[in-house]
Formats: structure tokens, sequence, C-alpha cells
């Protein structure tokens, strides 16, 4: 049991953006353990992704192509991926915490016996022991807990993704191909994905815009939301909110940022009626600089912010707005 | 047609404790409870309460809810009795407090077993203490059947197939199964209901059913941690604000826009 082992995302348009996270990640351990780097590459068929991969600092390239494996089918990816763990018998198995990785890691642990952490932020390599230790929020955020794996056995780790940025693609590297033949039975698939809605708002997308306007619980109703969406479009940023307003049914769900919602690093996050809970900075906090617009002084939200007004934001936003418009319009 | 569901839910500190009243003990490594702030059952849990609760509306069901830990607060755990829940099984022993997500699978799933005929588990998409998501899918491994995560809507069909969407955070997937399934249930789902006073009254005369974990067959070595807990702290941040003001609430705001403008941040 040695090596490093990455479960590969494939998006339509390549590599997904996981692993390249990743592999960066596998690289810095292995550059500790002296380990071998094995991406696991799983859809229907593997194409330059497998350069991509080596590019990115995978030794070992696993093509595991099988027509049912082109969708997200958690149960599919699963079984292929735990024929690829029991073969390479790994030290370390990295898997994204995304709507995949983080169904098929914990249970390819469960079904392996081995031992699962969940949202990691920071991995490294105990140098006394050669085993891993993880660090991970916990309590929304309000905490942060580090663990280990007990015993020997295979350490699987599920990272929290735009939390590792991926090398610069180096085309020199060299690495080695291989196919990895899987057996899916259709049987293996008991909970089946029949259909995908997405639902997008239009614009910029939420996790890449470099300006971000949220509104919470504070805004009161989902009226004021057109006015953040008009200062975000001035802005050409993008809408977020609180899962308070969310829930409350002001905004679509797919705004929501925070730890159970999206994960956003944009250069701006302006927040205006979110007091700040943990959770909701679970989703922000790599923001590079956070506005908070609060009447409450004491809110939480002002200690992570770098500007803050304390005041009433039906008094403070339309003044606010109209600046930033003049201020545009030269 | 009627189906028998479990519910997994977990008395957890409230989430909502202010940050000033949050505190750690470093050395126990655990979360002190705030004085004066009362446990919580697991808000996500609430809401898988509220889809079973929706089931038994629809196609009929008997819901049982089943927690597992120590240190009970009987007023706190019976709230999903007094929102319609029939039954009320709790497994409270030191020796199942303060588990890992593998043990806590495991004596989950010792207790459904133990529960006999079900139909449907669910569970909260995750605790809110320790964050894990991982409990659920350890149970539904366990008992070897289907397993859905992130549920926002849960229907069952006639001829026991269940269609389930999954939330995610630009829309939804839908996921097919046939029960006995288990589904864990994200807040999309809806709001949970709140308690009739009837109910309560109700909740109030119905006695939980407990047991110890020799009654679910486990012993302390079953139940030893996979993961262990190195560190616990409380993260700080260094960030200074800056407040921006003004002759009034008005002028803030243009204030702002202008220092934002002159740190050539729009
Ligand atoms: C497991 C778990 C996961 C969660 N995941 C998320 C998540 O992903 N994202 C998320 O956001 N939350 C999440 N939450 C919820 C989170 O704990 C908070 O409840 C939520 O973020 C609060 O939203 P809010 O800030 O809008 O509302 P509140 O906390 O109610 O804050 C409203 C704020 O508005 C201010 N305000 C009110 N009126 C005005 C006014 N006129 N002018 C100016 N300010 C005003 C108030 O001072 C207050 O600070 C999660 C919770 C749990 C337990």
């Amino acid at each position: 049991m040695s090596g490093i082992l990455v479960f590969g995302e494939m998006n339509p348009d390549g590599l997904g953006g996981v692993t390249g996270e990743l592999l960066a990640l596998a690289r810095s351990l292995a550059a500790d353990t002296g380990d071998e780097v094995t991406v696991a590459l799983q859809s229907d068929s593997v194409g330059s992704e497998a350069e991509e991969a080596v590019a990115l600092g995978a030794d070992i390239v696993l093509k595991v192509e099988s027509e049912i494996l082109a969708e997200p089918q958690i149960d599919a990816h699963l079984a292929a991926f735990e024929q690829v763990c029991r073969a390479v018998d790994p030290g370390v198995a990295l898997l994204g915490r995304t709507p995949l990785g983080r169904d098929v890691g914990p249970r390819l642990a469960f079904r392996i016996g081995a031992a699962v952490a969940q949202d990691c932020v920071e991995v490294s390599v105990n140098p006394d022991t050669g085993r891993i230790l993880a660090t991970r929020p916990v309590y929304g955020g309000s905490a942060i807990s580090r663990v280990s794996f007990s015993g020997d056995g295979a350490q699987v780790v599920i990272v929290r993704p735009k939390t590792f940025e991926p090398l610069d693609p180096d085309a020199s590297r060299s690495g080695d191909v291989r196919d990895f033949p899987v057996t899916l039975d259709e049987s293996a698939i008991r909970a089946r994905l029949v259909d995908t809605v997405t639902q997008q708002a239009e614009g910029v997308r939420l996790e890449d815009a470099s300006i971000v306007v949220s509104g919470g619980r504070g805004l009161g109703g989902p009226e004021p939301f057109q006015q953040l969406q008009s200062l975000s479009h001035l802005l050409g940023g993008a809408l977020g909110a609180s899962r308070a307003a969310c829930d409350a049914g002001w905004i679509d769900h797919s705004h929501q940022v925070g730890l159970t919602g999206k994960t956003i690093t944009p250069d701006l996050y302006i927040t205006i009626g979110i007091s700040g809970a943990s959770q909701h900075m679970a989703g922000c906090s790599a923001s590079k600089n956070i506005v908070a617009i609060n009447r409450d002084e004491d809110a939480n939200i002002f200690k992570s912010a770098t500007f803050g007004v304390v005041g009433d934001w039906n008094r403070v936003l339309p003044s606010f707005i109209e600046t930033v418009r003049e201020l545009r319009d030269g | 047609m009627s189906i028998n569901i479990v519910v997994c839910a977990k008395q957890v500190v409230d989430p909502e404790t202010p940050a000033s009243a949050f505190r750690i003990d470093s050395d126990a490594k655990r979360v002190l409870p705030a004085a004066g702030i009362p446990p919580v059952v697991n808000g996500f849990d609430e809401n898988a309460v509220e889809a079973a609760l929706q089931l038994k509306e629809t196609v009929g069901a008997s819901v049982t809810v089943l927690s597992v830990g120590s240190g009970f607060v009987m007023d706190v755990m019976k709230k999903p009795l007094s929102m319609g829940a029939d039954q009320l099984v709790l497994v409270d022993d030191p020796l199942v407090a303060d588990l890992d997500s593998f043990a806590t699978a495991r004596a989950l799933a010792e207790s459904v077993k133990k529960l006999g005929e079900f139909d449907l588990v669910l569970c909260g998409r995750q605790a809110s203490d320790w964050d894990n998501a991982m409990a659920p899918l350890g149970v539904a491994e366990m008992l070897g059947i289907p397993c859905v995560t992130l549920a926002q809507k849960i229907e069952v069909e006639d001829d026991g197939g269940i269609v389930v969407q999954r939330a995610l955070t630009d829309g939804y997937e839908v996921v097919r199964a046939t029960l006995p399934a288990l589904v864990t249930v994200s807040n999309e789902l809806g709001e949970p209901r709140y308690p009739t006073l009837r109910g309560i009254m109700t909740a109030g005369r119905k006695r939980p059913t407990v047991w110890s974990a020799s009654d679910i067959g486990l012993r302390a070595s079953d139940l030893a941690p996979k993961l262990l807990l190195e560190d616990l702290f409380v993260p700080v941040s260094d960030r200074q604000c800056e407040l921006i003001g003004g002759e009034d609430d008005a002028d803030a705001g243009r204030n702002l826009a202008l220092r934002l403008r002159e740190a050539r941040l729009i």
C-alpha cells in the first residue's frame, strides 16, 4: 500500500477544475513522501485530458472508460473507482468535495474500511509518522479541527474545491498513460440519475465574478433584491444571497453563498443586511475585500470586512448606487 | 400503501450560538455548551422530519425518529414528535457519545436493523456540528441499500420506486431508486413545520424507547474511531474593518463609493 491516487473528474470540455487542484495537492504531498501520483480519469472516452493531467502533475494516468461513466452517475463512478482503488492500493486517495466526489469518497471509504476526512482545506504529511494530517473547518467554520487517520490503512481525503491552486501546466513533464479496464454491471446502479435541470442566472457566474453583491434577511423582502441586481449589473458583477434570504423565498437558492451554497472568491464582496454567520463566511472568506452595510455595529460581518458602514441600508444604498453610477459615467 | 420511515436525528449545539458565546475546551478538544443556550435538533434533520411528514400525508407512513448519543434533553428531542412523528427511539449511552462518522453509521445501521421493517431511512444532509455529511452514506452502505443525497423533493410511487430531486448549487438532478433506500434531505425541501399545540400535548404523553449500546449489539471495541481529532481551535481573523461614516446614512453611502473608487475596487 503506497502512492497517491487522485479521483479525476472530467468536464465535457476537459479536465474538471478540481482535478488540477487535487493534482497540485498530490504533488506537494509527494514531495514529502516520494510517492507516485496516479490519477484515474473516469469517462466514456478519455482523450487529450490524459496529457493534460500529466502536464498538471500526474505520474500515471489510468484511463477508466465505460459508456455509463459519461454521466455523473454516482453508483457507477463509485463502483469503477472502488475497482481502481483495490488494484492500485494507495496510501492516500484524494477526491474533490463536488456533487460527485462528496458521495463517492465516503462511500468508497466505508466499503474498503478506510478512514476518511471530509472538506479538508489543508493537507500535509506528518514527518514523524508519514501519515496525513488534515485541517477542516467544523461547526460551520466557527472552529477549525485537525485530524489524523488511525492505524496504517488507506487514507481518503476529500478536499474543498478552490482551496488549492492548480500548477502551471508543464508540457515537458512525462507520464505513463494506461488503460484500466473496468467491468461495470448495470445492476451496480441502484440510484439512477435520469435528468439534470440547470437553473443558471444569466450574466456573470457567481463563482467566477470579480465583484459580488449579496443581500440577507436584513433586506426584509424580495423587492430590494432588484436594487442589488441593478447594482451588480452596474459593477459588472453577480448577485448573491444568504441562506436566510433564499429560505425565505426572496431569491432562488442558486444565489446562495456559504457552506451549503456556493464558494466565491471575488476581489470585492459587498454584503447588505447580512450578519456574517460562520456558515455564510465559509463561502466567501477568501474574498479579497469584503464590504459590509449593516445597522448593527456588533454584527459578525464587521470582523471580516475591510470596509463597513454601520447604518440602515434603506438610506445607505440609494446614495451608494447613485455615486457608483456617477463615478462610472465620469 | 403505507411505508415505514426512520428519520435519523442528532442533538447538536445551537448553530445560531453567537460567536461571542462560542467556546472551546482545547484540552478536551470539544465545544462547550454556551450557558443558557439549549441544544437543538440538527436543522437538516428537522427538514428530514418534514419530508417524512409530507410522505405520511401523501402516501401514508409511520415515522420513527432515531437518535444515537448521550446527554439528551428530552424537550429538545421530542420536537419531531410534536411536529407529528409517531415514535422516538434513543440509543442513550456514553459509549455512543462523540463517535466518528464511521462508528455513528455503525450504531445507526444496527439500530435500524433492530427496529425491523423499514422502507425509507431519511437523514439531514449533514450535522451542523462536525459538518461531515458522511454518517448517512455509511448507514446506506452498511444496510446495503441505495443512497441519494441532498434531496429537495421526494416522491414515492405506487410500485415502490422513489424519485428524488437532488439539490445542486445550480439546479437539481432527478434520481430514481427503489425502496428500501436512504435519502439525505437539504433545506431546499422547505422549512420544517411548527409543532401544533395538540402535537406538543401528544408528544408530552409519548415515551421514547431507550436502548443502550449493548441493546444494539455493540461494544466499545466496535466503535473505535478511524479518524482522530488532534486539535480543535477557534480561527482568528486579522482583518481590520475601516468604518466609513458621514453626516448621515446617505452621506456614508456616498463616501463608501468614493472610498472604494480610491482603493481601485470599483
Ligand atoms: C449547517 C448549516 C449550514 C448553513 N449554510 C449556510 C450557507 O451556505 N449560507 C448562508 O448564508 N447561511 C448558511 N447557514 C445559515 C446561517 O447560520 C445564518 O442563519 C444565515 O447566514 C443568516 O443569514 P442573514 O445574515 O441574512 O440573516 P441574519 O443573521 O438574520 O442577519 C440579518 C442582518 O441584517 C441586519 N439588518 C437588518 N435590518 C437592517 C437594515 N435595515 N439595514 C442594515 N442592516 C440590517 C441585521 O443587523 C443583521 O445583522 C447555515 C446554517 C447551518 C446550521
